[in-house]
């Protein structure tokens, strides 16, 4: 993307603005998705939802929690976690955006193999592209300090651009404060 | 095709599916003063509808919407 600096522009509007209060309320909307699976075909419109969510002038938030962290750890990462527990979980499930798995029809990584070629051939953005699309956006992710601590997970071990870890009280005043919430 | 008024930004999202060309458009369309107009050419058939949606959802005025061919053409004022 050439315009990777996503500043809003600061010179004042050339024509006299016709009507400033849809955009100034449509600004304040919030929609907030609690994303709390780390599979593939629920991690997939997570993404898609939020960055259009944020492409149509919404204040998007989307909390991070459970597996749903996984998907948002750096890719070069696997083993993650501090005890044996921590570190087996993650030997299982490797996380990353491109290790996730699907809910139905994973057949040991074949399924997922499937749903990127198929994605692929009809010019459907990966999860990745959605991401990094949703970041540009100004999409909020913000993770559960409490899942992290329990799969051992540190800041370090998370992509950048993700907001401050929070607790189950942000999330409630995230969804309370919103015009849609979602679970996914 | 007659192009009737002239853009100030071209986004190609052509072959792209949901939701890319809206995000293309809405990361183009950030950098842009109030009042400027972007050219969209999509093939995505649900971008016609979705397009509309969004311009409702945004504000920013839906000028134009036509097709040729395969190639569906938007025009939109940022608000």
């Amino acid at each position: 993307m050439t315009t990777a600096l996503l500043e809003r522009p600061t010179t004042p509007a050339e024509a006299p603005l016709p009507a400033p209060e849809p955009e100034a309320k449509v600004a304040t909307k919030q929609f907030v998705i609690i994303n709390w699976s780390g599979d593939l075909d629920k991690v997939w419109p997570v993404l898609i939802l939020s960055s259009t969510a944020a492409a149509s002038g919404l204040a998007v938030k989307v909390f991070i929690t459970y597996w749903g962290l996984l998907p948002f750890v750096k890719e070069d990462r696997w083993i993650v976690g501090r005890n044996w527990m921590q570190k087996m979980l993650a030997f299982m499930q490797r996380p990353g955006i491109s290790h996730v798995k699907l809910t139905k029809m994973n057949f040991f990584g074949m399924g997922p193999w499937m749903m990127g070629k198929l994605a692929k051939q009809n010019n459907v953005a990966s999860p990745r592209e959605l991401l990094e699309a949703a970041l540009a956006l100004g999409v909020e992710f913000v993770p559960c300090q409490m899942t992290m601590d329990m799969f051992g997970l540190t800041r370090d071990d998370m992509i950048e651009g993700l907001g401050e870890p929070a607790g189950a009280a942000t999330a409630i005043e995230m969804m309370t404060n919103a015009e849609s919430s979602l679970f996914i | 095709m007659t192009v009737l008024l002239a853009a100030d930004e071209l986004v190609d999202a052509r072959g792209l599916s949901c939701p890319m060309p809206i995000v293309k458009t809405a990361t183009a369309m950030r950098a842009l003063a109030s009042g400027k107009v972007v050219e969209v050419l999509a093939t995505d058939p649900g971008s016609v509808k979705d397009f509309n949606a969004w311009a409702r959802s945004t504000g920013n005025e839906l000028i134009e919407s036509t097709q040729e061919g395969s190639v569906y053409r938007f025009l939109i004022r940022k608000v």
